[in-house]
Order: C-alpha cells, then sequence, then structure tokens
C-alpha cells in the first residue's frame, strides 16, 4: 500500500494539451475515483500514474518516490482495462500467474497466490479455461485477479465496469468495493459514470477539459457542488438551473428570467440584483398545495418514484416525486422547493454563491 | 352470379413451370453456381486431369499418345536430373521460405511501429510484389550479369572484390542468386499479411504485459508470437505453396541452368514437355509435384485447426 501524490500534472500531445496542472493527493488506502465526462483526460490521468504516457511536466508520486521517469514494471502497480486485456491464448491460472513467472518466483508460491486470488474472486472452477469460454462478469474478475495476484502497492481501474450489462455492473460494483474493503490496497478507478463513483468512492475527483472541477467525499459533491459543472454532473437525473437574478431582501429571493420567485436561504452581502444560477435537485421539488403552478409535459413513472417534467419559470424543469402522480401532460401541479436544500451560482463565472 | 361465385371457389390456376423454377431455391442456387463451376471444370479440373492422363501416356508435340501405364514414371525414378530437381525445389522453397517468414516478420514489426511516413513504406514494401515477375526477374538478370552486374561493379569500386562475381554461372551461386531474387519477390506477402495480423493484436494486451513486468523480447515471445501464430501458418502455407511451384522467375533468369543447377520441377517440366516436345513426360514431373503439394496443404489442414484458445462459448 502506497499514497499517491499528482502534482501539478500537465501533459500534451504536440500542441493539444490534455491535461492542465491537476493537484491530486491520494492517501494510503483510500480508494479514488476519477470521474468526468468523455475526453476530460481522466484516462490519461490513470495511464499517467501507469508509466503508460509520459508526463509532460509536474510530478507523480508513489509512496515518496517520484516516479516520473520510473518505468511501468517497476512501479509496483497493478491496471485493469476497459477490454479486460486478457491473453486470450493463456488459460485463466496462466493469465494470472504471467507476472509472477515473469518474476521468477517459485512455482509453489504462484500456485498459493494463484489459488488465494482464485478464492477471494471465486474463480476456482474457471482455473482451466480459456478466457473465450468466459462470461464478461468472469472475464472482468480474472482481469482483477491478475491484479490481485501481484499483491501491488497500488490499483488502478480504467473504466472496468462500462463492458457489462446493466445487472451485473451493480453487482461488480459491490464486489469491487467489498474487494477495496478485505485488500485496503489503495485504489485509482476511473469512470464517467456518476453513479460508479457515488456508489463507491472514499473520494471523488471530478474532471473536466483537463483540469480538476472538485475533490471530495460523493455526499460532499452531492450537497455541496462548488460550480455549476459539478452540479450539473452529479446526481441523476441533473440538477434543474434555472436563470435569473438575487432580489435583497428578507427574505432574500431569487427572481428568474419570466418573473417567478424563488425563497433563498442566506446571499451573500452586496449581491442585490446580481445574475445568477439557481440550482435545484429534482429529488428535491415538493408538491405542496400552497405551492406554485408547474405545467406537467411528461410523466415518467419508474414504480418507486415519478419523474416529472413541468414547464416551470420560463423552461423544462425535472422533479422526481416518491409519490404516485396521476397528473397527464398539460395538467398543472402546484410545487415548492426548500430554500435550505438549494444552489446558487454565479451566472459568469459559475462558482457557487 | 352463379358464374362468378364459381370463379371464386376455384383454386387459383397453378403457377406456370418457368415461375415455379424462379421461386425454387435449388434451381437458383445451381443458376448462380453455374458460371464459377463451368469455369473451374473447364480451366481447373479438365487441365489437371489431362495432365495425369497425359503422364500415362507417351504422348509428343503432334501425336496423341498411348496409354504406357506407369513407363514414365519408372523412367523419372531412374533419371538423375529429376532427382536434381527435386533436391532443387526442395532447397529453394525451405530456404526462400525460411528467408522470407524471418524477413517478413521482421519489416511487419518494424512497420507496425509507429514511424514518419508509415503509409509511405507500407505501400513502398508492397512493390515488389505489384511488379510483374517477368520484369524484376530481367531486372535481376541485369543484377546477376557477368559483365554489367551493378552489385559486382559496387563492390569492386568499394575494393572487397577484384573481380566479378559469376553469379549465375555457377551452380551454388546461381541457386543462391534465383533464391535471393525469389525471396525479394516473396518478402511483401508475407510482411503485409503479418502486418495485418499484428495490428488485430490489442495494444492493451503490450500494455498489460509490461505492467506485468514482460521486456520487449517477452512482450514478442509470450504475446505477439502466440497470437500471431494463426495467420503465420496461413500466410506461410501460401507462400510454400507459391515458392514450390515457382517458373517464372527461374525461367527468366537461368532457364534451370548451370548444367541444371536451378530446375525446379516446374521449370524442368515444362522443359521436357515444350522444347523436348516430351508431352507424357513433362506431366509425369508435374503430377509428382502434387504429393509434396499436397503434404504441405494437409501440414496446413492440420496446423491451421483452431487453437483451442480461439474455440468460444461451448467447454
Amino acid at each position: 500500500m502506497a499514497s499517491v501524490q499528482i502534482r501539478d500534472v500537465r501533459k500534451s500531445f504536440g500542441a493539444v494539451s490534455i491535461i492542465k496542472g491537476v493537484d491530486v493527493e491520494i492517501r494510503e488506502g483510500e480508494f479514488v475515483i476519477l470521474v468526468g465526462p468523455s475526453g476530460c483526460g481522466k484516462s490519461t490521468l490513470l495511464r499517467m500514474i501507469a508509466g503508460l504516457e509520459h508526463i509532460t511536466s509536474g510530478d507523480i508520486l508513489i509512496g515518496d518516490r517520484v516516479v516520473n521517469n520510473v518505468p511501468p514494471k517497476e512501479r509496483d502497480i497493478a491496471m485493469v482495462f476497459q477490454n479486460y486485456a486478457l491473453y486470450p491464448h493463456m488459460k485463466v491460472a496462466d493469465n494470472m500467474a504471467f507476472s509472477l513467472k515473469l518474476r521468477k518466483a517459485p512455482q509453489s508460491e504462484i500456485d498459493q497466490r494463484v489459488k488465494r486470488a482464485a478464492e477471494i474472486l471465486s474463480l476456482t472452477p474457471l482455473l482451466d479455461r480459456y478466457p473465450r469460454q468466459l462470461s464478461g462478469g468472469q472475464r472482468q474478475r480474472v482481469a482483477m485477479g491478475r491484479a490481485i495476484v501481484r499483491d501491488p502497492q497500488v490499483f488502478l481501474f480504467d473504466e472496468p465496469l462500462s463492458n457489462l450489462d446493466a445487472k451485473l455492473r451493480v453487482q461488480m460494483r459491490t464486489e469491487i468495493k467489498e474487494l477495496h474493503q478485505r485488500l485496503k490496497t489503495t485504489t485509482v478507478y476511473v469512470t464517467h459514470d456518476q453513479i460508479e463513483a457515488m456508489t463507491m468512492a472514499d473520494k471523488i475527483v471530478v474532471m473536466h477539459d483537463g483540469i480538476v472541477e472538485q475533490v471530495g467525499a460523493p455526499l460532499e459533491l452531492y450537497d455541496r457542488p462548488a460550480n455549476l459543472f459539478v452540479a450539473g454532473f452529479i446526481g441523476s437525473p441533473a440538477m434543474n438551473m434555472l436563470k435569473g437574478k438575487i432580489k435583497a431582501g428578507n427574505p432574500a429571493t431569487f427572481v428568474a428570467n419570466d418573473g417567478t420567485t424563488l425563497p433563498l436561504a442566506v446571499v451573500p452581502a452586496g449581491s442585490d440584483g446580481r445574475p445568477a444560477v439557481f440550482g435545484i435537485r429534482p429529488e428535491h421539488v415538493r408538491l405542496d398545495p400552497n405551492g406554485q403552478p408547474a405545467k406537467v409535459v411528461v410523466t415518467e413513472p419508474t414504480g418507486a418514484e415519478t419523474h416529472v417534467v413541468v414547464h416551470f419559470a420560463g423552461q423544462e424543469m425535472t422533479c422526481v416525486f416518491r409519490e404516485r402522480i396521476a397528473a397527464r401532460p398539460g395538467d398543472t401541479l402546484t410545487i415548492s422547493v426548500d430554500p435550505s436544500v438549494t444552489h446558487l451560482f454565479d451566472a459568469e463565472s459559475g462558482l457557487r454563491l | 352470379m352463379t358464374d362468378h361465385a364459381g370463379t371464386a371457389g376455384r383454386a387459383p390456376a397453378p403457377p406456370s413451370f418457368l415461375s415455379r423454377l424462379g421461386q425454387s431455391r435449388n434451381a437458383l442456387g445451381l443458376a448462380f453456381m453455374l458460371p464459377a463451376g463451368v469455369f473451374l471444370i473447364c480451366f481447373l479440373a479438365y487441365p489437371l486431369g489431362l495432365g495425369v492422363w497425359l503422364g500415362f501416356t507417351d504422348a509428343r508435340i503432334g501425336r496423341t499418345g498411348q496409354f504406357i501405364g506407369l513407363e514414365n514414371y519408372q523412367f523419372l525414378w531412374i533419371d538423375a536430373v529429376f532427382w536434381l530437381s527435386v533436391f532443387n525445389t526442395l532447397l529453394y522453397t525451405i530456404t526462400a521460405s525460411i528467408l522470407k517468414f524471418g524477413l517478413g516478420l521482421w519489416l511487419a514489426l518494424i512497420l507496425n511501429q509507429h514511424l514518419p511516413f508509415k503509409a509511405f513504406f507500407r505501400a513502398i514494401v508492397l512493390l515488389p510484389w505489384v511488379v510483374p515477375t517477368v520484369l524484376s526477374g530481367i531486372a535481376f538478370w541485369w543484377i546477376y550479369d557477368s559483365q554489367f552486374s551493378i552489385v559486382s561493379w559496387s563492390l569492386i569500386k568499394l575494393g572487397v572484390i577484384d573481380h566479378y562475381i559469376n553469379f549465375l554461372g555457377e551452380a551454388n551461386m546461381a541457386r543462391a542468386s534465383v533464391i535471393a531474387a525469389n525471396v525479394w519477390r516473396g518478402i511483401p506477402f508475407v510482411a503485409i499479411s503479418l502486418l495485418a495480423g499484428l495490428q488485430t493484436i490489442s495494444p492493451s494486451l503490450h500494455e498489460a504485459a509490461t505492467l506485468d513486468g514482460a521486456t520487449p523480447w517477452q512482450r514478442f515471445r509470450y504475446v505477439t508470437l502466440p497470437m500471431l501464430s494463426p495467420i503465420i501458418s496461413v500466410v506461410m502455407t501460401f507462400s510454400v505453396l507459391f515458392t514450390f511451384t515457382d517458373f517464372q522467375l527461374i525461367y527468366v533468369l537461368t532457364k534451370g541452368g548451370p548444367v541444371n543447377a536451378t530446375h525446379l520441377m516446374a521449370t524442368l517440366s515444362f522443359q521436357r514437355a515444350i522444347p523436348g516436345g516430351q508431352l507424357g513426360e513433362g506431366a509425369a514431373i508435374a503430377v509428382a509435384m502434387i504429393p509434396f503439394l499436397l503434404a504441405a496443404i494437409l501440414f496446413s489442414f492440420f496446423g491451421l485447426q483452431r487453437r483451442k484458445w480461439q474455440q468460444g462459448g461451448s467447454d
């Protein structure tokens, strides 16, 4: 186990800058998830930790050692690839033993380590099979087994679940988390799926366009997103954003562009008339007989809850209700929002107010 | 009204023979296969059958042969020139194939790297294969010429040798020369095919192996080579078949000389049959190639059977 430190790391391919100065501190044994939309540089950053990509500037430390110019095999890391990268011509056992064989470990140690990893991942009955003969979930486990066998300082996962179907993904999510709780190896995990990030991580690093937007615990990002990007990225369905202005007073209010007034909890001093974005999560909109009218556009019952898209404050807004809604498109609901769970961002900078 | 009811109640007229033929899957299949079948029978099966038949006759040019059984083969069995050509063919095939494989694989590995002007180099590599064999044969003929050889000239200017090399005039030199020309011509096929195979290997496998601690040589030995083995066996089977039946290059460069030192079975067969006029004997030599080719094909048939790891699903 080791910590990983990323200090002002940059990466450019020719004139194109992919990573524009990233600082991340990963403590020993922590499960950190790099999350962001496609092309944000998260996979490149992971590959730089692995040593598969050269670092243009900055430092990466594993433990106390700067590894910028250390070749991958000497970094003592193991990586699980998106396509698993299992050697198709080797049986499961040989796939897992490959790194140990290259290291010229004694056969008894190889057998024992492979056996242990296979037991942890319940792969024992599959050891004699070829990767082709395995299902997606089993291959995924073999890929993890190959990483476990090495007992590395750091595990790196590059979108390991994106090739699995939805149900299996949920199951493997739990398995990976259990594995981490059991082995307590420092883990860096890349995904574009914010639900994976929320459910698995100790700490989430939200990346966008080669920079880190926010670092924090999952619920911290959910409760207090630092800017509009994080607010829109974390949470599903995405947060509703209403454009308008702040109106000082007691209590202060937010006036949307169409004149709809919404209550605000706290407002920084001197922000009267400031253009702002009012954020409200769909699940924080309540049905309220004394609330404001909203016209139903679409209802999507999911069983446990009902997603309703309404026309409110001059734009479409998604609401999630625990109640069952019988409303049909065109009907009017009355809704209200609790000012304590709303978010306010500066319209220009996108930063949280 | 009754008339109408009568018409409506009657079963529809049976479709004509032609329209039924148009509907029949078998007739349609036969129609599609016919052109290819006629082609194969006329230009492949018939000549092969005729060749085998001629091998059992004493046919000459201008005279239909009589069936003479195995007499041609009995004669060949004691014919030293024939055995020399068998030896030459085997030497030519084995040496050239090994060289083509080694150099072709090496070239493929180089072309698979990120090189500047990659597409340009890949196109260049195909050139020897694109040039008609006879044309490249003539070019090599000049290169090997005893008086005008550019190789000899260069070596003399460099001071390595002091007299012109007699490339095609001395037995072993001639053999080496025709093998070199064949290798030059055959490399592109091997290199480009293996390059295609290399490109099917996912880069993440190499990355995984790198992280597993493999050196470049180990990555080649444990990842590239095993994953390339199916395509290697296909390519090399074809390469061996092409080399074994080679005719044009030899015919242009040496016509089998000096003193039959470079006669291959194919050139000897032609030599005996057309200029020599002994159609039966020539055919017998050609037929004698069949067991060798069959062996190569059988070898590939068993070698090419999908490896266990390539098989999917069922266990």
